[in-house]
């Protein structure tokens, strides 16, 4: 079977859209988010959309296999909130490891029964590991800078709680995703690492995917670009990309650059549009579309889809519109200083 | 895109921007001032725990020129690891310090990772070495790779350090195999420091280390040409420490001569390092001769050196050579240096040398404020000295002026038509209705006159009206607002609707203390459509101003600030729905908690009103905070370090002194007095935002707003009122108690206003300002302390120095109402009634609830331990509504007011 590194070298790979959005849809209840086994939890879970990964995972699967029918090649665990941090909020942080380890199978096998039934055109699982809700590099309190509401080492223990899981279930690649704050992800670079130095087991690809939060073209945690693209290149990605924030059309200059000064395959996965004043996502599958195939005429991605507010209709017109260029090239890695007549970077 | 593109191995590095080092790039200079091995001063803030003066260390190595910063914290006294962490997460939130990478340097390798842990941008770890064995080497290199840090790496192995050439470059080799064959380290992420040691230490063996060393760098670059070579520069001065001129000609010397050998960055007291060129000629070639080794005698000859050096020691003689040279000269002289000295003498001689008098303004006096134009405009000289040109240019116009004025008369009569004024341009300026604030507005009219435009100033609470009524009638190329209060605000927005509803297609200029280029493009730029445009400060206006007058430039600024302000509402826009925010009710729940039921309200010893009718004004200098005095007059930094900063230092030292003079003499002759109210009432909390104040004529409620703001778990929504204990927490017979307070120091101001102004001296005029100013928080701080130590005397021994008062380090607060605690400025009205302070004190509030003298101070007191400074934020509309109800007022005029604390 190919690997995802030569499906990428051939063509734009195609990522899935939003997984939250789908969920909505289904419009559950809190009984629902409870399912049988948290029947008489002590809080409220509705909203913890991760944890249906354990009380409706067929849900899950439906959402997982409506992109795959869709066109994506890569689908993404549902399991952006499954650290111990980040569950928390639900007093449900016990649970981390058991989310990501069947958010990771309940992917796998949707993927595995579309593989199978092509195998010329296999499909890729990309654990989905998200920012948590705390962040290392800014103060939540504004009258104590110095302050941080966790530290690295929590952070970094609660990824390595994650990719365990994540990896165990059988995730083909990670994917460190919308990083608001690049010291968080260096924690989950750092956990990934020592996992895999850990157990020796062979180390999975790093997706990573920065999310730039206005036309500053800044993080939140204020770096430009290029200096986040610096702060991460030891993890030796995969890819590097953007995602959510910002619609496709905002984000063309972002990746402009990025496409010029990554070494690494290129990926992005925009919003659908800036929210309207109700906070709804409402651009057109064929207004995101046409916008990702700009990007592809450029030549400056190899991986395209779609986060907050896209949808399988989405995707499918993005795969459509993207299908007849070619991925960016990888560039050429120089190891002397001595080359001359060569494009900056 | 046909091209295939190539990433190159070069050595990046970031903060919150990237640094990378390309083979054409230059020396990069590691600031060397945040050691604690290294700095006395950062050693003993950093001890002190005064991380916020090291913060100021950390920025002056930035603003000089450092462009990664070293931080070291090996002190036996301190926690390392700790100090490491929190200096490095409170610089995480200095945008203009983090932005350049950091270096973390420690000989402990848990400081090290402590720092690892801090930093979001890659890094460079300083150092790991062979000390301890390659397995150790090795482990400690993983780490750094782990968190994608550059690493340097020392020439120290099994053996010990490296002091010869040989070694030197063995070991780095030895380094660079085990870290690119066994980690497949990066080897351009790889630094080598191969030691620099002292010279001229009078043991003969030493004399090469400095030799060695630039060979070394030389071999190194040579057989590993991806790697860096780094060191720390000052260590090769060591033995003539005391003595910086040498010290700083050696390291120009050696880092000449090390950087032509391939030597990429050192570290180094960034701003401390002389052109090599400029060193005067003997003692270069003394200092070379000892760094490269040139003759047995070297060090005796340097040392030689030294000493006559040292022996000169400061020159204090004032220099008057300046007096022999031609009177222009002498003119220009005087201007750029701002001595009035001789001022009218050489004008009087100018102006018999001239066909007319005011050939000698066009001649040149505008030759020397042209000089001093461009040594602002690029940084050589600082406002105070500015201003003081300014002084001695309308001394030199004054004397200038009757022979103009007789010339104009004598030419009425001969029937001859007069010359046109041949100004560059008329602004009108003025502080807008209900604000009384104009030392900014002063600095920037100096600062225009300068430059030759002619400035007419209508001074302060001036209506719209006038100021367009005036402009009109002067035909005036531009406008400028100033303020400082928020009401001020949504004065200029009225000021821009008028201009707009009359038809002006003139340019308005924003300026003052609250405004910002956010607020001007989201409010005042849409109001009007002539072109508004927000001046930040006094060494901006300029620039703006000349781009705006001249016909040629105008209209593409214009465009461009539109476009920028544009982009700035939009990105406004954008942001807005991102914060969010809680209801009211939600707001109250989660209030300040405090443990009433354990708390006791301390009872004042002295209840009700005293007033101070004359306070002693050297009591009060005690208490000044001079950093405000400094930015006054846009010289940014701490107090005192300013004064020995290397760029504004001298600038900082004049100015100091001056004020000093002038305020000692304030005193001595009681040019203002000092008057004070005081009241402490019994209090309690009603309705979770509101006080009563209980006075022998009955009840006040006072009225204060909570933060809506969705805070972090565990962060209250915090409101003034959650500090008075509530009266359902009460015990029988008990109550808690509120203080108020108004001060002044500006009564009198205006006789010796007029007395400078008599005498062109706008210098003194906006130093009288700022002083005054001073004095009056000083006082409050003054007051405020006594409040706590006699009157309320609930913290009966506090003794604190003048800086921990500057830092609020004392119990309770005393927040001022149109401050971000309490932002209603309407709350002042009874805070006055409370007092009856316009009669007590003779401070008036303007309509816009300024205080008039405007060195005046007012505000509460709460004495709770718990009490803190805070800013209320954005509110919502549920808040408005329940405030309004709560002050009876009505909805609009409290909306009016709440303007600047309202979601847009």
């Amino acid at each position: 079977m190919k690997s995802l590194h030569d499906c990428a070298l051939e063509r734009i790979l195609i990522i899935d859209g939003a997984m939250g959005t789908m969920i909505q849809r289904h419009r559950l209840s809190e009984q629902d988010y409870r399912g049988q086994r948290f029947a008489d939890y002590h809080r409220d879970v509705k909203g913890n959309n991760d944890l249906l990964n354990l009380t409706q995972p067929q849900i899950i699967r439906s959402i997982h296999e409506a992109y795959l029918e869709a066109g994506a090649d890569i689908i993404e665990t549902n399991t952006f909130s499954s650290t111990r941090i980040a569950q928390a909020d639900y007093d449900m942080q016990e649970l981390a490891y058991e989310l990501n380890l069947a958010g990771a199978r309940i992917a796998r096998e949707a993927a595995d029964a579309f593989t199978r039934r092509n195998p010329d055109r296999p499909r890729f699982v990309a654990g989905a590991i998200g920012p948590t809700n705390k962040t290392l590099s800014i103060s939540p309190d504004v009258t104590n800078p110095g302050y941080r509401a966790v530290s690295f080492d929590e952070v970094a223990a609660a990824y390595e709680e994650q990719v365990r899981g994540l990896v165990e279930g059988g995730v083909d690649v990670l994917l460190i995703e919308t990083i608001f704050d690049t010291l968080n992800a260096k924690a989950a670079i750092y956990a990934i690492r020592q996992y895999f130095r850990k157990t020796g087991r062979q180390p999975l690809p790093i997706m990573i995917s920065v999310t730039i939060t206005d036309a500053s073209g800044r993080t939140l945690s204020g770096q430009t670009l290029e200096a986040f693209y610096i702060s991460i290149m030891h993890a030796r990605p995969f890819s590097v990309g953007l995602n959510c924030a910002l619609g496709a059309r905002q984000m063309g200059p972002y990746l402009e650059e990025l496409s010029r000064l990554a070494s690494c395959f290129v990926s992005v996965y925009p919003n659908a549009g800036l929210p309207n004043a109700f906070g709804e996502y409402d651009e057109l599958p064929h207004d995101t579309a046409q916008a990702i195939e700009g990007f592809a005429r450029e030549g400056w991605v190899n991986i395209v889809g779609g986060c907050c507010g896209t949808t399988p209709d989405h995707i499918r017109e993005i795969a459509r519109l993207v299908s007849s260029y070619p991925p960016r090239p990888l560039p050429e890695v120089a190891h002397t200083l001595q080359t001359a007549d060569s494009m900056e970077a | 895109m046909n091209k295939r593109q190539i990433i190159h191995p070069y050595l990046r590095l970031s903060g919150l921007e990237p640094l990378v080092v390309r083979p054409e790039t230059n020396f990069i200079n590691i600031g060397e001032r945040t050691n604690v091995t290294g700095s006395k001063k950062f050693a003993r803030l950093i001890r002190e725990g005064k991380y916020e003066e090291a913060l100021s260390v950390a920025r002056q190595q930035v603003e000089n020129g450092a462009q990664i910063l070293d931080v070291n914290m090996d002190d036996a006294l301190l926690d390392s690891e700790k100090a490491m962490t929190t200096f490095l997460q409170l610089l995480a939130a200095e945008p203009d310090i983090a932005r350049i990478p950091i270096m973390i340097d420690s000989s402990r390798f848990s400081v090290i990772l402590a720092g690892l842990k801090c930093v979001q941008g890659k890094c460079i770890v300083n150092s790991i070495s062979l000390k301890e064995g390659e397995e150790k080497f090795l482990e400690q290199a993983r780490i750094c790779q782990d968190f994608g840090a550059a690493v340097v790496v020392m020439a120290f192995d099994e053996q010990g350090q490296a002091d010869t050439l040989e070694r030197r470059v063995a070991i780095c080799q030895r380094a660079y195999r085990l870290l690119t064959e066994k980690l497949d380290y990066a080897p351009q992420d790889i630094i080598f420091d191969p030691n620099v040691f002292a010279v001229a230490t009078g043991i003969e063996e030493h004399n090469h280390y400095a030799v060695d060393f630039i060979e070394a760098t030389r071999q190194i670059k040579q057989l590993m040409p991806l790697c860096k070579v780094s060191g720390g520069i000052s260590n090769v001065s060591f033995s003539f420490r005391g003595n910086d001129v040498v010290r700083e000609a050696m390291h120009a010397v050696f880092l000449y001569h090390a950087i032509r050998a391939g030597l990429d960055m050192g570290i180094v007291n960034a701003g401390a390092i002389p052109v090599y060129d400029e060193i005067p000629a003997e003692l270069r070639e003394r200092v070379e001769d000892v760094i490269l080794d040139r003759r047995p005698d070297a060090t005796e000859r340097l040392m030689e050196y030294a000493e006559q050096v040292k022996a000169k020691g400061k020159q204090v003689l004032k220099d008057e050579s300046w007096r022999k040279g031609t009177v222009q000269e002498r003119l220009i002289h005087a201007l750029v240096n701002g001595i009035t000295d001789y001022i009218e003498q050489d004008v009087e001689e100018a102006r018999l040398q001239y066909p007319r008098p005011l050939n000698v303004i066009e001649g040149p006096l505008m030759d020397g404020m042209n000089i001093v134009g461009d040594l602002f405009g690029s940084g050589k000289m600082f406002l105070p000295q500015v201003v003081k040109s300014a002084r001695v240019m309308k001394k030199a116009v004054a004397v200038l002026l009757p022979y103009m004025e007789a010339e104009k008369a004598q030419l009425q009569l001969d029937g001859k038509q007069q010359d046109r004024q041949q100004g560059t341009g008329k602004i009108v300026m003025a502080t807008v209705k209900g604000d009384v604030h104009d030392i900014g507005k002063n600095i920037v009219g100096v600062v225009l006159g300068c430059n030759g435009y002619e400035i007419l100033d209508l001074g302060v609470m001036v209506p719209a009206e006038k100021i367009l009524q005036t402009a009109r009638e002067v035909q005036a190329d531009a406008i400028g607002l100033s303020g400082l209060i928020t009401p001020s605000l949504d004065e200029m927005v009225h000021v821009a609707q008028e201009m707009e509803r009359q038809g002006f297609r003139i340019p308005l200029l924003i300026g003052g203390a609250t405004t910002s280029r956010m607020h001007t493009a989201v409010k005042i730029a849409p109001a009007y459509s002539g072109g508004v445009v927000h001046v930040q400060d006094a060494s901006k206006c300029v620039q703006v101003v000349s781009s705006l007058l001249n016909p040629a430039s105008r209209e593409d600024f214009l465009k461009s600030i539109r476009e920028e302000y544009g982009q700035l509402r939009m990105n406004f826009e954008s942001k807005k729905s991102v914060k969010p925010y809680i209801s009211l009710q939600e707001a109250r729940a989660n209030k300040q908690r405090i443990e009433w039921s354990e708390y006791h309200p301390p009872v004042p010893r002295q209840l009700g009103v005293q007033v101070f009718a004359e306070y002693d004004l050297e009591e009060l200098s005690h208490y000044i905070d001079w950093q405000p005095f400094f930015i006054a007059w846009e010289l940014h930094g701490k107090f005192p370090q300013i004064l020995d900063d290397p760029k504004v230092g001298e600038s900082a030292r004049r100015l100091y002194e001056d004020a000093q003079a002038l305020l000692q003499q304030i005193v001595r002759e009681k040019w203002l007095t000092a008057r004070a109210v005081i009241g402490l009432f019994p209090a309690y909390a009603v309705d979770d935002d509101d006080v009563m104040v209980e006075t022998p004529d009955g009840q006040v409620r006072l009225c204060f707003l909570r933060q809506q703001i969705k805070k972090a778990a565990d962060q209250p929504n915090l409101c003034l009122a959650d500090f008075i204990k509530p009266q359902s927490m009460l015990a029988p017979g008990e109550t808690d108690y509120i203080g108020a307070f108004a001060v002044t120091a500006g009564i009198g101001i205006e006789k010796w206003i007029r007395h400078f102004e008599a005498d062109h001296d706008d210098y003194h005029i906006i130093m009288l300002k700022a002083l005054a100013d001073r004095l009056a928080e000083a006082f409050a701080e003054r007051m405020h302390e006594r409040v706590r130590k006699e009157f309320w005397g609930y913290q009966p021994d506090e003794q604190l120095t003048n800086e921990q008062l500057i830092r609020e380090e004392y119990v309770g607060i005393r927040p001022a109402p149109g401050y971000p605690a309490c932002p209603d400025h309407t709350e002042k009205r009874k805070l006055f009634h409370l007092l009856n302070a316009s009669k007590a004190t003779g401070i008036q509030l303007t309509e816009s609830l300024a205080m008039y003298p405007a060195a005046s101070v007012c505000g509460w007191y709460f004495s709770h331990p718990e009490s803190k400074y805070f800013g209320v934020g954005k509110i919502l509309q549920d808040q408005v509504e329940d405030y309004a109800r709560r002050k009876q007022m009505s909805l609009d005029e409290v909306t009016y007011w709440l303007r600047p604390q309202l979601q847009d």
